[in-house]
């Protein structure tokens, strides 16, 4: 018998919300955080929408040492890991060292520090680089430095697999918990919006040119047309079930099963492994399709990938057999961050017995897909399904499920 | 060339590596230690970088070392800028 | 699934001084050292001018045109690593379930080459703050999210089942092997490809060490720069390079008759929770992951015969590891040769922890002890036995192998002869 890992705090810094309770309110009445790009002049660039954290400021929330030597995604995220550790009534000092490890998922690190070091050396000489940059941009920064402001020496991990990577730290967490070590923060948070972030994500062919906010980003829409990226994500606290009820905390619910496969090359002509990674899920969780509540979709928004998505979907669960949102409509596509926000807010419809909306979207009908749009609907959830796929074929699958 | 001086060294400490919230830069800091301070080895390179940048001087490596306060940091810096001169 | 034991049935290494893994080893095995002055960019600016670079032409290994457009080359290594370690294993991929073959490629700076260079052209040399996006490459994509290397992997060899980078900084390739062995062990996947690259010889990387006085400022002989454990060493030296393995569970390995070169008995991480760079001296938290991974291994600390150390030539890691070694083995640790490659090879980040995988199973392969080139003058601080200079034929049939990285990771490795351990 395996030890079971449940989430026990949850920190959230999204586009619509900063913060759990403000998200999860401007999430229920369908409020988006997508809008214009205000962090540059977007008007040269063919997509010119993103979903930005708004109100941050990183001084009303991290030490002052800290903010010369952070990107932006490493100072939502040290707030996010504060946030989530407060409502888990975890005081990690009181807790042995060793016991405790981070998780986390990254897609870019710290893009926008590294184009102020890049243009640094290029136009002034390598002289102006930052001491700094040896790290603050790495893949591996936030890890090391949530791990550093909460003394947490146990084992520690970062995952990249675009934006597959949430629900992979997530099952790294579960599985270190499983090996003995009694919580793991674990999650992602992602911010590229820079430029020089946005030229590349321009170059993956996949974002939206439209400049209305409310059209953007229409995933199973028969007008979906790539997708709005977005920053921010979440933090979550992974406890061994035990140690969480000898504590008396709070429990939102168990990861209890997981799954990832990757997509054969196109040329092969083979299916894509979303499905199998859904099957192989449910049965690590020994649920049946029945089982599940909602699904919390990728959706790509990429015509085709919403096709394999839903082809996916139905092949499990019959046509329009089970309720599927991907309230990311109202958050823009977060990378590293997206997964660990779709697995926050699948426990909170777990807490609230209520399934957030999908917004803007207009179903196709030949999708076939029961998709929550316009109101919340209200029933009770007790497992939820999140998929998630990285760019270049990565598929993972994750049960949330009450206890 | 003026001298360097803490309201200098403060000026860089702050853009380079901020502050602790718990330190009064501008408090008696100059015979403090940088360790106390909350300005560890990175923070000083840093510091220490963007000195030689600002006042076009190269510090010396071995002597940066030795430093420990912003009193023998600001002495360091001006016997370069008294030998540069 | 409990007691799956997992194997090393093939690699492939490159590796400053040569590719492939007979290279490789000739180059350990003889103490030379491949580091120079660097020759792909001009070095005079910089503080550090040395690196350990790869003659590498990535057509005559094997790779189109179009591949090599498309990817970054530290994708290059890992995808003609990747290559040599299924043939060197003899393994029929296409007879396993493809969901049940995994990949994990471990990378500290993923393509950060490729984008310093594509940076450059988009931003018009640093002139442009809001940079082109008509002059970007149409991959650029795939330089911004290193998940790409590993799903060029997976395409490569035909793996479907669960597959991700994993990146910690400077103990990427132990953690990814390590991470890699969990999912077979848990019984997630039968076979993983796993392995670690990186090709950060950049300018952007010469200068953020450069900014940390990390990296050696010795120029005059560049052969010589890398000086892990002795006296006189002051940084370490940038390297590049590649190493992949074929991991199976041993009864499966055994089945088909597959040549083993070493178990993956025991591997742990731990944090400093310290400083995104500095190490404290007492080295607790690597002396925590040896035993972690010793225990996992079943294997008291005195059955390890050679420790393979991170090695990279500061004062502070050399110091650290010495002391975390002391504190996990006792007085073992006085009667264990402790070498490093980065002396040789020089330090390639990400990917050293994968090649000094490999270093440490063909130091059981051959029964020899690979040296730590350039010790001449010992450090009184570092007073172990670090093989100065020239390779030891000894029986070795248990090695440990650690790494440090940059965001307080410490990892460990344990590597032995299968039919050695207690099961």
């Amino acid at each position: 018998m395996s030890t079971s890992a449940v989430v026990t705090g949850l920190g959230v810094a999204a586009p619509n919300g900063l913060g759990t309770d403000e998200y999860w309110k401007a999430t229920l009445v369908g409020r988006s955080g997508i809008g214009p790009i205000t962090r540059f002049d977007p008007s040269s660039y063919p997509a010119r929408l993103a979903g930005e954290v708004p109100g941050f400021v990183a001084q009303e929330h991290i030490p002052g040492r800290l903010i010369p030597q952070t990107d932006r995604m490493t100072q939502l995220a040290l707030a996010a890991t504060d946030w989530a550790l407060r409502d888990a009534g975890v005081e990690p000092g009181e807790l042995p060292a060793f016991d405790m490890g981070v998780v986390t998922a990254s897609s870019s690190g710290g893009f926008e520090f590294g184009q102020g070091e890049l243009r640094k050396l290029w136009s002034q000489g390598s002289e102006y680089v930052s001491a700094y940059q040896s790290f603050a941009w790495f893949y591996a920064v936030n890890s090391g430095q949530i791990s550093i402001r909460n003394g947490m020496k146990g084992p520690s991990g970062v995952v990249v697999s675009d934006q597959a990577g949430g629900l992979d730290a997530l099952a790294q967490a579960r599985r270190q918990i499983r090996k003995g070590t009694p919580l793991v923060v674990s999650g992602g948070v992602d911010a590229s919006i820079c430029t020089w972030g946005w030229v590349a994500q321009l170059a993956g062919g996949r974002l939206s040119t439209s400049d209305d906010p409310a059209r953007a980003y229409v995933p199973f829409d028969a007008e979906a047309r790539g997708h709005v990226p977005g920053e921010g994500g979440a933090i979550l606290i992974v406890e061994d079930a035990a140690a969480a009820r000898r504590r008396g905390a709070r429990v939102y619910g168990e990861i209890a099963g997981y799954a990832a496969t990757f997509d054969p090359g196109p040329e092969t002509g083979r299916d894509p492994g979303l499905g199998k990674a859904i099957e192989l899920a449910l049965a690590d969780a020994g649920a049946q399709p029945s089982d599940i509540d909602v699904v919390f979709a990728d959706a790509a928004a990429v015509p085709e990938l919403d096709r394999a998505e839903a082809e996916a979907i139905n092949a499990v669960f019959g046509p329009r057999g089970v309720p599927v949102t991907a309230p990311k409509t109202m958050t823009g596509r977060l990378y590293s961050g997206a997964a660990a926000l779709d697995v926050a807010t699948a426990l909170l419809a777990v807490q609230d017995g209520v399934i957030p909306p999908t917004s803007n979207v207009e179903p196709a009908a030949d999708h076939d897909l029961d998709l929550v749009t316009g109101e919340p609907r209200r029933l009770p959830v007790r497992s939820a399904l999140v998929l998630a796929r990285g760019h270049g074929g990565f598929n993972s699958a994750l049960v949330v499920r009450a206890v | 060339m003026s001298p360097f001086t803490l309201v200098d060294l403060k000026r860089i400490l702050l853009e380079g590596a901020g502050a602790d919230d718990g330190v009064d830069l501008d408090g008696e800091i100059l015979d403090m230690e940088f360790v106390d301070l909350g300005y560890e080895s990175l923070a000083l390179l840093e510091t220490s970088s963007r000195i030689e940048r600002e006042y076009h001087i190269s510090l010396d490596e071995s002597a940066m070392a030795d430093v420990t306060t912003p009193r023998a940091l600001i002495d360091l810096v001006n016997s370069h800028l008294a030998a540069a001169a | 699934m409990s007691g799956r034991r997992v194997v090393i049935t093939g690699m492939e290494v490159l590796a400053p001084g040569g590719v492939g893994v007979k290279n490789f080893w000739e180059l350990l095995s003889g103490g030379r050292t491949a580091t120079r002055r660097i020759t792909f960019f001009d070095p005079s600016p910089f503080r550090s001018q040395v690196a350990a670079e790869i003659d590498f032409d990535p057509e005559m290994h094997g790779l189109r045109p179009q591949e090599v457009r498309r990817m970054d080359r530290a994708a290059q290594f890992a995808v003609v690593a990747a290559r040599g370690a299924v043939a060197d294993s003899g393994i029929e991929l296409d007879s396993y379930d493809p969901f049940r073959v995994g990949v994990t490629i471990g990378s500290a700076v993923g393509a950060t080459t490729g984008l310093d260079q594509e940076y450059r052209i988009v931003s018009d040399g640093g002139r442009l703050e809001l940079v082109d996006h008509e002059y970007a490459v149409p991959h650029l994509y795939e330089y911004l999210v290193p998940s790409s290397f590993t799903a060029e992997v997976a395409r490569t060899v035909g793996a479907r089942g669960p597959s991700t980078v994993v990146s910690t900084g400077c103990t990427s390739g132990l953690d990814s092997v390590g991470h890699a062995v969990e999912l077979i062990r848990e019984g997630s996947v039968d076979v993983m490809i796993a392995g670690a690259t990186d090709a950060p010889i950049s300018p952007i990387t010469m200068a953020c060490f450069d900014a940390i006085k990390a990296t050696t400022p010795r120029h005059d002989e560049p052969e010589r720069a890398s000086r892990p454990f002795d006296g006189t060493r002051n940084g370490f030296v940038l390297g590049e390079g590649a190493a992949v393995f074929v991991l199976e569970e041993l009864e499966s390995a055994a089945a088909r008759g597959a040549h083993v070169y070493a178990e993956i008995a025991g591997y742990a991480t731990r944090s400093n929770a310290y400083h995104m760079t500095g190490l404290r001296p007492d080295g607790a938290e690597m002396a925590e992951a040896i035993r972690v991974a010793l225990d996992e291994a079943r294997m008291p600390g005195d059955q390890i015969d050679y420790i393979n150390a991170h090695g990279s030539g500061t004062k502070q890691n050399d110091r650290h590891e010495t002391a975390a070694f002391k504190r996990s083995l006792g007085d073992h640790a006085y009667r264990t040769p402790v070498s490093s490659i980065k002396s040789m090879v020089g330090h390639s980040l990400g990917a050293i922890g994968a090649i000094e995988i490999a270093a440490s199973a063909l130091a059981m392969e051959n029964n020899t002890v690979p040296p730590t080139a350039n010790l001449h003058t010992p450090d009184p601080e570092c007073d172990l036995d670090y093989v100065p200079l020239e390779a030891r034929d000894q029986l070795t049939d248990a090695v440990l192998t650690v790494g440090s990285g940059f965001g307080g990771f410490q990892s460990a490795m344990v590597l032995a002869r299968p039919d050695r351990r207690v099961a």
